[in-house]
């Protein structure tokens, strides 16, 4: 088939595409249900286990390296990554390449600076390294503090997310909120569903299916697109430089930088600085290295995640221009769903239903995983960090934590239900580099510091976790995403003043400067021997928390 | 202040002379003369990457073989230089860290396990 005559037979079916994709629903609501049955299964088997606190929430730390980091990348290649990133590209072409990049090179802060160091030093949640040397009670608030922040602006990234998605999925029309907002609610429920009985072992396997699922899928429509366009990138590329301009789009412009950040590239270096040192920041990415045996498991779940995630980026790549070259960046933005439905579209023309089934129940998946993800990292956080370590003083009754960990799930689950339905229609891939540039500003400092700053105190840990995480929010509450132009989440109001749509490039080393500053203005100093012993840990294990015995 | 990580320092390892030993200031040596240089390296390129790919639109158009730009090759090369510095990190972490590592947590793991037995002998 000649390129002019696959767009020709692509432009008509194109303009129906939503249409069609209507008709069969059916199949992606079946193929989803058979998803839910089998993980609801694997989750009951994995739940007999779930006694200890250790077992709960590290699953009793009993997973492989290899099998961790498959978890890992099932939680990270959120629904932002998968269609927000190909939706991006699509539209803007090599402007939305440059998220993957920095999505996958912060995996390299992870890996070298945190991720052994904090499998040697900590329990189940952040809180336990930060506050291993400095005092634990104004350190835990302050650190599940931030650790809910986070976890609360990501979850509502997915469940904003699963709105849109629904509409173009289940044939629902945009306007059919009532339809969305009830499967918002389902999604709710069955996250909570998985968590409270699966617990972090649960959770895990949940990812570790989804993740091989969703790169099966990604790998298997990148092959047909390829093969489509002869396996040679630059033919593909230049087929989506031809479908732009037959539409009367950007054309030639779609390959280089510039579509989407051109007018405006010290947002795109905020964004960068944000979506690097954000990733080992992220409380649910850390609470993973807890569910392995030793350091060096820690390590190797790094390796897996680093390539199953950047397969995956380069995957997205060929999708990203596959979807601009057979659909047209006018029909994206016409479907349901906008950006986020070029993924789906896409499956749909490549391979049928039956693969846009496939992908569909995928992406449903996805956000079911990784809010499960981030609820249980929400609810330790808050069980182990501020009841069993600040209200009953650390002396939690047998099986209580675990309790209030159970309960804290349910009402996670409520709110995200409620600011899902609330923030329904929310751009995903802006929610979600918020939470990165609030977990760079707030966390990663702190962590730095501690792990590797002798002279570090409380009170520098303090004024950068708290000055870090009120600078984030301030800046995003005055910035023009939030008020002052049409597109803004107030449209009607105007109280911006700071100019970029992500403050991380003034909140993460303001963050970095307070820790230092609060330091060298402290009185006090801190016991030089739990430094010690924190240091000789961190690169040793000695003492480290070992696996559960079943 | 009670808490289980304060209480740990009261036990039979002295970790300040710990910290001093040869042993374990080799250790850490090794691990940040590997991992500074190289995190400071990468970062340099990333940014060096985001700062052409911001300001430098006409360098990074330049087509090198058919569609294929500067801006693509350079985009690609930093998914290389990650899965690079990945496996270079593992080798080295295998080679250099690990033995170093577990030597010292073996020695210090025998010091614990005499002390809990003299303790249980009185």
């Amino acid at each position: 088939m000649s390129l002019s005559s696959a767009l020709l037979n692509v432009a008509p079916l194109a303009k129906s595409l939503s249409e069609q994709t209507k008709e069969n629903s059916w199949i992606n609501i079946l193929i989803f249900i058979g998803f839910v049955a089998v993980t609801m299964i694997v989750v009951f088997r994995a739940s007999r286990n779930n006694k200890t606190a250790a077992d709960y929430y590290a699953a009793g730390r009993s997973f492989s390296g290899g099998q961790n980091g498959t978890a890992i990348a099932g939680d990270y290649l959120s629904a932002a990554s998968f269609l927000g990133i190909t939706g991006a590209i699509a539209v803007n072409g090599y402007d939305g390449f440059l998220y993957s990049i920095g999505f996958l090179v912060a995996w390299l802060v992870a890996l070298l600076l945190v991720a052994e160091l904090l499998r040697n030093t900590g329990k189940f949640t952040m809180a336990d390294v930060l506050s291993f040397r400095l005092k634990q009670r104004p350190i835990r608030i302050a650190a599940a503090t931030t650790t809910l922040v986070v976890c609360f602006f990501y979850l509502l990234a997915q469940m904003a997310g699963a709105g849109g998605l629904v509409s173009l999925l289940l044939g629902l029309d945009n306007t059919n909120k009532a339809g969305q907002n009830i499967v918002i609610a389902v999604v709710g429920v069955l996250m909570i569903v998985y968590v409270l009985i699966g617990g972090m072992k649960g959770t895990t396997w949940v990812q570790i299916i989804k993740a091989f699922l969703l790169i099966i899928g990604a790998a298997i429509m990148t092959i047909i697109v390829l093969a489509m366009h002869g396996f040679n990138l630059s033919t593909l590329m230049d087929a989506a430089v031809q479908t732009s301009i037959n539409e009367g789009g950007v054309g030639e412009a779609l390959l280089n930088p510039g579509a989407q950040y051109g007018k405006a590239p010290l947002d795109f270096v905020s964004l960068a600085l944000a979506l690097v040192l954000g990733t080992a920041a992220l409380p649910h990415v850390l609470m993973r290295f807890y569910t392995v045996p030793t350091a060096k498991e820690a390590r190797k779940s790094v390796v897996w995640a680093i390539w199953l995630i950047g397969a995956f980026y380069v995957f997205t790549l060929v999708l990203g221009y596959g979807a601009g070259a057979l659909i047209g960046k006018e029909a994206i933005l016409a479907a349901p769903g906008g950006v986020n439905a070029a993924a789906p579209l896409l499956a749909f023309v490549v391979g049928g239903p039956l693969l846009l089934g496939f992908i569909s129940a995928v992406a449903f998946a996805t956000i079911l995983a990784v809010v499960a993800g981030l609820t249980i990292t929400a609810a330790a956080s808050f069980a182990h960090d501020i009841y069993s370590n600040v209200i009953v003083k650390g002396e939690p009754k047998p099986e209580m934590e675990v309790k209030v960990a159970r309960r804290t799930v349910i009402v996670i689950g409520l709110v995200a239900i409620g600011g899902g339905i609330l923030a329904n229609g929310q751009n995903i891939a802006f929610l979600v580099a918020l939470a990165f540039a609030i977990a760079a500003s707030a966390n990663l400092p702190t962590i730095v510091y501690s792990l590797f700053w002798k002279k570090f105190t409380t009170q520098g840990a303090l004024w950068s976790m708290y000055g870090g995480l009120a600078a984030a929010i301030l800046l995003i509450a005055f910035s023009p995403v939030v008020s002052g132009n049409p597109k803004a989440m107030i449209p009607g109001a105007d109280f911006s003043w700071f100019p970029l749509a992500n403050p991380g490039i003034v909140s993460i080393p303001l963050a970095f400067f307070l820790g230092w500053l609060g330091t060298v203005l402290d009185k006090n100093t801190e016991d030089p021997r739990i430094q010690a012993e924190m240091e000789v840990r961190s690169l040793t294990g000695i003492g480290a928390e070992k696996a559960a015995d079943h | 202040m009670g808490n289980s990580a304060h209480a740990r320092a009261e036990g039979p390892v002295d970790f300040i002379a710990e910290q001093n030993s040869e042993e374990f200031k080799s250790l850490r040596k090794s691990h940040r003369n590997f991992v500074f240089p190289v995190a400071i390296g990468f970062l340099v390129w990333y940014f060096a990457y985001v700062l052409l790919a911001a300001y430098a639109h006409d360098f990074m158009s330049i087509k090198v073989w058919g569609n294929i730009n500067v801006g693509l090759i350079f985009g690609m090369l930093q998914f290389v230089s990650t899965f690079g510095i990945t496996t270079w990190y593992v080798m080295y972490a295998n080679r250099k860290l690990d033995p170093q590592a577990a030597a010292i947590r073996q020695r210090l793991e025998k010091q614990i396990d005499s002390d809990a037995k003299s303790k249980e002998e009185v």
